[in-house]
């Protein structure tokens, strides 16, 4: 144990009498870190800012969506909702909505609109991460009201003459029995020329929306854990195989990463580039450190000649680079920790995300670790140099 | 000066018999750098060995101190055959039992006098290392630099660098004290002055003094002297 401290003590003397020259030497270092934590970190953002956007165009990881096709035959709209609804009891999924488009005529100040309407649960916010720009997602209690609520986009809500939301504004279904509405929340548009579009609650749409207006039966989303999504497909198949034998049943995984993550080439790039600013980073460490010992070679016979032992002039010297880049490590994360959460690049990156990611941990503990390892590997060269050290050449030196 | 003479029925600290250190030339051919060495230091001896350049008076102090070891015959140290010790444990009878001075000084530029003197205890153990500070300040006050503890070697004259080398060499308590040429970069005066030091906390510790010198006058200060001529060691001639 003293021998360890002993080391440790040493080198950080070491280090602190050498400071100037070492801190020259290691501003590599910390750049190099802290490049290699902010291309992580910014990548991270990235991708967070990407797997968000498709989360909320294919769903989360593992989606399954649940299709029923009448073939020859007909479905009772009713029937098919109650077996989905069936189904997610039936499997515990925590996360499912019931999932149906049609076109509901709104009464715009410019006149009655069909406007793409989805139908859906209060699930379905939290599985496609609904981004709402006022107001909020449907709660429980919205079920229960007696003007059915809806959703809007930012255009729905632009072309209704944006009235204050706290003033409780309401919308006109116009048809043969016209529903008023209650708006609750605004959701951003999806893309800039978006056009009006609105959701409602499963449970208000056979008191809103005319049975003729849905064409087709309804379909339905879960959210399931990735390890079970196959089974599960299966099994759910099969489940209403049987309830609608005359019915072409269509279960499959319908989110970004059914076939695999598609940002996997993207990180592999961003790490190649990360650890190709690390490896100039060691070079330029290495030859630091080899310099540095051959400058030493005397002051290292000297120690000798008091009783260092080769294993702790070894070890001095490596634990002078290990801890030296590990200085140098934590500043390097700190300046990427500055980079990345700064407003203007987080605007620049991850622009539009609903949530901001924190600092990837994985990218601190990435860098923390690289410089460590360069520590290793630049020592271990003057380590080994200095262990060969003749003490009686060296005194003379 | 008084000085304890020898207990002869001491064990030896050190003892060669026939030693013979060979090096290999870059022509293949070989030196015998010291042939037929015998010699017995114990605790308290004082000796000097003088010799002209190139007749192995270095090599004979790196073989004492463990720094070399013998190409033939046998050598003992604190009773124990140096051919069978490893590495490791020369170096921490090295540590523990030898003190060196150079002529040099070999001080650690960039250290103040306190840690350079300090330097020798971060290889030692228990309370040595623990109260190193105060161990290094002590010995720096014994060798009359209380007051420049803090001064780096750079700002220190060829006299203090020296004393600071002394009290290097002495902070470990060492039995055998190798000073190689250890005035040979000072003036007459101050080379003086630091042999007595020298001599005086040697004589304080009952360590084994090994000078080696050119000056007859420092070699003089022994008690047993030597000569190095062609690799052989001769008893008892003060000329160089």
């Amino acid at each position: 144990m003293t021998g360890f401290i002993a080391a440790l003590t040493e080198a950080w003397s070491e280090l602190r009498i050498h400071k100037t020259r070492i801190l020259l030497a290691l501003i590599g270092v910390a750049l190099s870190v802290a490049a290699l934590t902010t291309v992580v970190g910014l990548g991270n953002m990235a991708r967070e800012a990407m797997v968000q956007g498709q989360e909320q165009q294919s769903g989360r990881p593992a989606t399954l969506s649940v299709e029923l096709y009448p073939e020859g035959g007909q479905l009772e709209q009713a029937s098919v909702q109650t077996a989905l609804e069936a189904v997610a009891e039936r499997y515990a999924v925590a996360h499912s909505s019931l999932k149906l488009s049609t076109n509901v005529p709104f009464q715009f100040p410019d006149g009655v609109v069909p406007t793409e309407t989805l139908v859906v649960d209060a699930a379905y916010g939290i599985m496609r991460r609904v981004d709402m720009v006022q107001g909020a997602w449907f709660a429980e209690q919205d079920q229960d009201r007696l003007a059915p609520a809806v959703i809007v986009n930012q255009a729905f809500y632009q072309r209704l003459g944006n009235p204050d939301l706290r003033t409780a504004p309401t919308v006109q279904i116009f048809q043969d029995r016209p529903v008023t509405a209650a708006i609750v929340g605004v959701q951003r548009n999806d893309w800039p020329e978006a056009m009006p579009r609105a959701m409602i609650l499963a449970a208000h749409y056979d008191r809103t929306i005319a049975a003729e207006a849905l064409s087709m039966p309804p379909a339905m989303e879960l959210w399931v854990p990735e390890d079970i999504a196959e089974p599960l497909t299966q099994a759910i198949s099969a489940d209403l195989r049987a309830q609608f034998p005359t019915a072409s049943v269509n279960v499959f995984r319908s989110d970004y990463a059914a076939f695999g993550d598609p940002f996997a080439p993207t990180q592999l790039v961003v790490g190649g580039i990360a650890g190709l600013v690390l490896l100039l980073g060691a070079v330029g460490l290495l030859n630091i450190s080899m310099v540095t010992v051959r400058y030493r070679v005397r002051e290292i016979g000297i120690r000798r000649s008091f009783g260092a032992t080769s294993g702790r002039i070894f070890f001095g010297v490596m634990l002078e680079s290990v801890v030296a880049t590990f200085v140098a490590g934590v500043a390097g994360v700190m300046l990427a920790i500055a980079v990345v959460k700064s407003p203007w690049v987080q605007e620049q990156v991850a622009a539009g995300l609903s949530e901001l990611p924190p600092f990837p941990l994985e990218a601190a503990l990435i860098g923390l670790g690289a410089a460590t390892a360069v520590g290793a590997l630049a020592g271990l060269v003057p380590a080994l140099v200095a262990v060969r050290v003749k003490v009686i050449d060296a005194i003379r030196y | 000066m008084i000085s304890p003479q020898p207990n002869p029925a001491d064990e030896p600290l050190v003892e060669l018999n026939q030693v013979t250190r060979t090096v290999r030339l870059s022509d293949d051919q070989s030196l015998d750098i010291l042939r037929g060495v015998d010699l017995s230091i114990r605790a308290g001896d004082h000796l000097s060995i003088v010799g002209r350049s190139g007749s192995g008076k270095s090599t004979l102090l790196n073989i004492l101190g463990l720094l070399d070891l013998p190409s033939a015959g046998e050598m003992r140290f604190a009773g124990q055959p140096v051919a069978s010790m490893s590495e490791k444990r020369r170096a921490v009878a090295r540590g523990a039992s030898v003190g060196f001075i150079f002529q040099q000084f070999n001080l650690l530029p960039g250290r103040t006098a306190l840690e350079n003197v300090m330097t020798p205890l971060l290889y030692a153990r228990g309370r040595q290392f623990w109260r190193r500070e105060q161990l290094a300040a002590e010995m720096l006050d014994r060798v009359g630099l209380a007051d420049r503890m803090r001064e780096k070697p750079h700002k220190l004259s060829g006299g203090e660098q020296q004393r600071v080398a002394i009290a290097r060499a002495l902070v470990r308590s060492p039995k055998l004290i190798l000073a190689d040429e250890p005035t040979g970069a000072l003036d007459v005066e101050t080379g003086q002055a630091v042999m007595a030091l020298l001599d005086g906390v040697a004589l304080e510790s009952g360590a084994a003094l090994v000078t080696i010198t050119h000056d007859p006058t420092v070699a003089g200060l022994a008690h047993r002297h030597f000569r190095l001529q062609d690799g052989r060691l001769h008893v008892g001639v003060l000329a160089a």
